[in-house]
């Protein structure tokens, strides 16, 4: 008897449990309607949309390079497993043509599907939680004005038990803070605007700041450098590497033409950022960079010091290159630095030690973020990857150099440069490194310096007519 | 130092300072004077030669490395008297001008038509993206390479029949 009542009291505790979690879990469906008529919207409000969908760089994930625009299907491995994204076009089968602003607005506030089915948090509304109704609406309106696609993404391949959507109930619960951005009526209009951006559809930290092993934001670690697309996306805290201080001037004219003097390019995944952001009137772009900035905060002293030293020394004129001695080069012979050296003064200092300003010459190292960063992943994507051009117009070009070096010559040319060009101490298991770049073991998307939109052959969206 | 160079299937053995680029050696000390300076930078692709079946910036290729590793220059694509398909294609196509940049267009176009001698348009300029032609013949030269694929898969052809 004991035993049953104990049994019994376990299956009402489980019961209950279930449906508890069923009431967590369970979203409502809203009802399909008919594809709107685009020219329900306004012409201003659709503007409005497609700025703010630069913003939210939602091309960027929504579409497969050389392929229609939003029309979905882009691969996004991460920790868990591969996801697809999915179509965003107005298309009522396959993309969202079906979904009503209500539905549209519940997604970006709660990540949930027309269905109600939850979505992953690689769409991350974790930020898009922020967007107010309004900018809602104008998104709404810029995507139901696109191109129709019919195009059904291919499933998701996540393992148990992560291909259980209804687990990311439980996801939100714990990392989800849903609701609008809240001012910080301490700090200016400005400020406020930046960090509405920044934070919300612009979602920086979706990139910019650290994951956990459960895949959400550490808010305790905010800017403190992320990784995306095989890219580490760089502390934009107190902790950037970037050995010249960033200031709200040098953000907004990066982020406005994605190069600066004391900074370099813009490449990897930040450069569909920056060439999205093309779109935003000056007034936003320098929102973003006062916030971006006063989160980084005031450097010190002796971190001001050091970067006027280096903009003198940069002033100068070409920097003087390490004479190449000379040494048997057969790897795995010699000193790994005389290597690195003899390296570099044939392959880089032509550009890197060269005349040419940004972004058409090559950064001094000693002002470069890569170099002095804590982890080589980027300056290993650079090096063996170069920096395609993009088509039809002049940009930063870098020659791919995964045909001509070694796994060892690129792992002893790199630790030459953090010697030569970084107080920082010297990377580790950097051939092994390589290696995996280069057999794609480790993953990296490559594009060129430019915008997604503006360079549609190479690596963005076709706008449909083409091909 | 000294090194060994297998160009165009010689071996030759340099004495040169191994911080030079390999261009300059293909060009003053070897004499191959097909693979052109252009900017020096790595930028305009009219040094391109192959190695090891790849497309390479020859300016910005350390020389130092290049021992035992096989380079092709256009002179090894064939003579004057017995033009191989990618000049007989650019001749036939009138795909130069100026001419400047075409050994290093001809050196992508051959690394590309040895993986694949029926390449799209769009493989094509993926492959030439590099290669800078300030002339204006890129049509002419699209046409060039397409052409030597097709002499390539011909002449090809009469072996497979052979073969089967």
């Amino acid at each position: 008897m004991r035993f049953i009542r104990i049994l019994a009291a376990v299956l009402i505790l489980i019961l209950i449990v279930a449906v508890g979690f069923f009431a967590l879990a369970w979203r409502s469906e809203i009802e399909p309607v008919a594809a709107a008529d685009p020219s329900s919207f306004s012409e201003d409000l659709v503007q409005q949309g497609a700025r703010l969908a630069a913003v939210g760089n939602c091309i960027a994930c929504h579409t497969v390079p050389g392929q229609p625009a939003f029309a979905g299907g882009l691969a996004l491995p991460t920790p868990f497993g591969t996801i697809h994204s999915t179509n965003i076009t107005p298309d009522p089968e396959t993309g969202i043509g079906n979904w009503s602003e209500e539905a549209f607005q519940r997604a970006m506030r709660e990540g949930v599907d027309r269905e109600g089915r939850h979505l992953y948090p690689a769409f991350p509304y974790d930020h898009y939680t922020r967007v107010t109704d309004e900018d809602n609406r104008a998104l709404y309106a810029f995507l139901m004005t696109r191109e129709p696609v019919r195009s059904t993404p291919p499933e998701n391949d996540l393992p148990f038990p992560y291909n259980l959507r209804p687990i990311l109930a439980g996801w939100k619960l714990l990392f989800l803070d849903e609701g609008p951005f809240q001012p910080d009526t301490a700090q200016s209009e400005e400020w406020n605007r930046g960090a509405y951006l920044a934070e919300g559809l612009g979602h920086c930290g979706a990139c910019h700041t650290p994951r956990n092993r459960f895949g959400a934001v550490e808010s305790d670690r905010h800017f403190g450098g992320g990784e995306a697309e095989g890219w580490q996306a760089y502390a934009i805290n107190a902790n950037s590497p970037a050995p010249i201080p960033w200031d709200t001037d040098s953000l907004a004219f990066y982020l406005r033409n994605g190069w600066h003097q004391w900074h370099g390019v813009s490449r990897g995944p930040m450069a569909e950022v920056t060439g999205n952001l093309g779109l935003l009137p000056d007034s936003d772009i320098v929102a973003i960079a006062t916030y971006v900035a006063s989160v980084m905060g005031e450097p010190d002293e002796a971190r001001r010091a050091r970067a006027e030293e280096l903009m003198a020394q940069a002033a100068e004129g070409p920097g003087e290159v390490q004479a190449a001695p000379a040494v048997d080069t057969q790897a795995g012979a010699g000193n790994p630095q005389d290597r690195g050296a003899l390296i570099y003064a044939s392959a880089c200092a032509g550009c890197h030690n060269g005349s040419k300003p940004q972004p058409f010459g090559g950064l001094r190292f000693s002002l470069s973020t890569a170099v002095n960063a804590p982890n080589p992943q980027n300056i290993v994507n650079v090096v063996l990857f170069g920096l395609p051009p993009s088509d039809g117009q002049a940009s930063a070009v870098m020659p791919a150099f995964a045909n001509v070096l070694s796994d060892q010559d690129v792992a002893d040319l790199l630790a030459h440069m953090r010697e030569q060009y970084s107080d920082a101490p010297a990377w580790e298991n950097l051939v092994d490194l390589v290696a995996r770049t280069r057999s794609g073991d480790y993953k990296v998307v490559i594009l060129p310096a430019d915008g997604i939109e503006r360079g549609p052959e190479n690596i963005g969206a076709s706008d449909g007519a083409e091909e | 130092m000294a090194i060994s160079l297998n160009v165009n299937g010689e071996t030759h053995e340099v004495d040169v300072d191994p911080a030079t680029p390999l261009l300059y050696v293909l060009r003053n000390d070897l004499e191959l004077n097909g693979a052109k300076f252009g900017c020096g930078l790595g930028q305009c692709g009219s040094c391109t030669v192959v190695v090891d079946g790849a497309a390479v910036l020859s300016c910005v290729t350390p020389v130092s490395l290049m021992e035992g590793r096989e380079i092709t220059t256009v002179e090894g694509l064939g003579t004057i008297e017995e033009p191989g398909p990618l000049q007989t294609a650019f001749i036939e196509m009138q795909a130069a001008q100026c001419g400047y940049c075409i050994p290093g267009m001809m050196m992508s176009a051959h690394a590309l038509l040895t993986r694949n001698q029926q390449p799209s348009d769009r493989e094509i300029r993926d492959a030439l993206m590099t290669n800078l032609c300030r002339c204006g013949t890129h049509m002419r030269i699209m046409a060039a390479i397409r052409r030597a694929g097709e002499l390539m898969q011909q002449a090809a052809a009469p072996s497979e029949r052979r073969a089967g």
